[in-house]
């Protein structure tokens, strides 16, 4: 992202706010952050949704705002949808924090049509790391996820689907 | 987001745990996508116009979503059925709109054909799982088949606003989604064992705000709040 110097420190503040959803991740590792403009105290951060419905939104929008306030600002949200959220936008970091709460990260989109047609096992289990793993459900607890068991370990987890 | 509404009826009511939380998760990619052409028709619009008042606020005649997706929960193959037939046409339909030259248009539908594509993969795996399964539930899929097949003509009847719309490249092809909406029912029917009815008659209508006595119930549900304290918010 392009932003100048002097206000790289707003960033830094936004590493603070995460999805209300997946905790450990901040909106900067979800990649949903797409610009941040300012001028004097006032702050415009544009915003993508991972899924038309997130209802992880709103949230986020008056988190941002909230976060920034604390430091002097103030800030306007704005909502794009183009160029959509892919999980590609997820940071290697993000991926590995995702990992570390359990949740398997993306794969790539051609492996992640194969895992989720049950054609191939890829997928890996974040509890023992065994890659039998069978897909329980194509929709998790949330639109962004998958359900998925270990037949190993038998631990069931969260599989965040491409997109 | 008529059919957002239908789904979200089965919040709570689904067969297994796991196909309540996909269909209303399908319910709530439905209604991100409609909030997102609703909060553009309100800003095209202007005036006092909002997205709630578009959605809660408009009298039967005036929605125009066609008659399959008001059709209720009447059972699972129902739900399946119904759901399958509109994905099939939705993902070719949004796959035209993302060549809008209306540049929300487009970024909307590239954003929920993704999201979609979810749908149909879901919606195409139960078709074929109850359809290729017991002697019961093949039969029940059938019988769905046989009485929700007849809302789909509608989907490709060009009104004047479609027909406007295409012209000058903003709406869909209605055509070409026909085309591909075939491509996968036959596909999938197929390989789900089930027959594809032959009849050519079609029930349309809503596109036109004509609607079967299922919107009502619907929309007393849908609009009781806004209707009973105008202008609530959440």
């Amino acid at each position: 992202m392009v932003i100048a110097e002097q206000h790289k420190e707003i960033l830094d503040f936004l590493y603070e706010v995460s999805d209300p959803e997946i905790p450990v991740l901040s909106i900067m590792d979800m990649g949903i952050v797409r610009s941040v403009e300012v001028e004097g105290n006032q702050v415009k951060v544009t915003i993508t949704p991972t899924y038309s419905g997130c209802p992880a939104m709103d949230v986020i929008g008056d988190d941002i705002i909230r976060a920034l306030k604390k430091r002097g600002y103030e800030t306007k949200i704005k909502l794009v949808l183009a160029p959509a959220w892919t999980t590609d936008w997820i940071t290697d970091e993000g991926r590995r924090k995702l990992e570390e709460y359990g949740i398997a990260a993306p794969l790539e989109v051609s492996a992640d049509k194969k895992a989720l047609m049950g054609e191939k096992k890829m997928v890996t289990c974040t509890n023992c790391g065994s890659k039998n793993t069978i897909m329980v459900s194509q929709f998790g607890s949330t639109a962004c996820k998958a359900l998925f068991k270990c037949q190993d370990c038998l631990e069931p987890f969260d599989y965040f689907k491409c997109l | 987001m008529i059919l957002g509404h239908r789904l979200s009826e089965l919040c709570g009511h689904g067969p297994s745990l796991e196909t309540d939380i996909a269909l209303t998760n399908i319910s709530l990619d439905l209604f991100g996508q409609v909030r997102s052409y609703f909060q553009y028709a309100a800003e095209l619009k202007g005036e006092e116009l909002t997205e709630d008042k578009i959605a809660f606020l408009r009298y039967p005649n005036q929605y125009r979503n066609t008659l399959l997706v008001e059709q209720p929960n009447k059972d699972f193959a129902y739900v399946i059925v119904r759901q399958f037939l509109f994905d099939a046409f939705h993902k070719p339909f949004l796959e035209e709109l993302s060549e809008s030259l209306d540049p929300q248009i487009a970024a909307i539908a590239k954003k929920s054909v993704k999201e979609v594509a979810y749908h149909l993969r879901f919606s195409s795996q139960w078709m074929i799982r109850l359809g290729d399964g017991t002697k019961e539930s093949h039969a029940k899929m059938q019988e769905a088949v046989d009485y929700l097949y007849r809302f789909c003509g509608e989907f490709f009847e060009e009104t004047e606003i479609d027909k406007e719309m295409k012209e000058n490249k903003i709406g869909a092809d209605l055509d070409q989604v026909k085309e591909a909406f075939f491509k996968t029912v036959k596909e999938v029917m197929k390989e789900a064992t089930l027959e594809i009815p032959e009849t050519a008659w079609h029930q349309g209508g809503g596109k036109k705000g004509i609607h079967t006595e299922q919107l009502g119930y619907i929309l007393a549900d849908l609009q009781y709040m806004q209707r009973t304290y105008p202008d609530m918010k959440w």
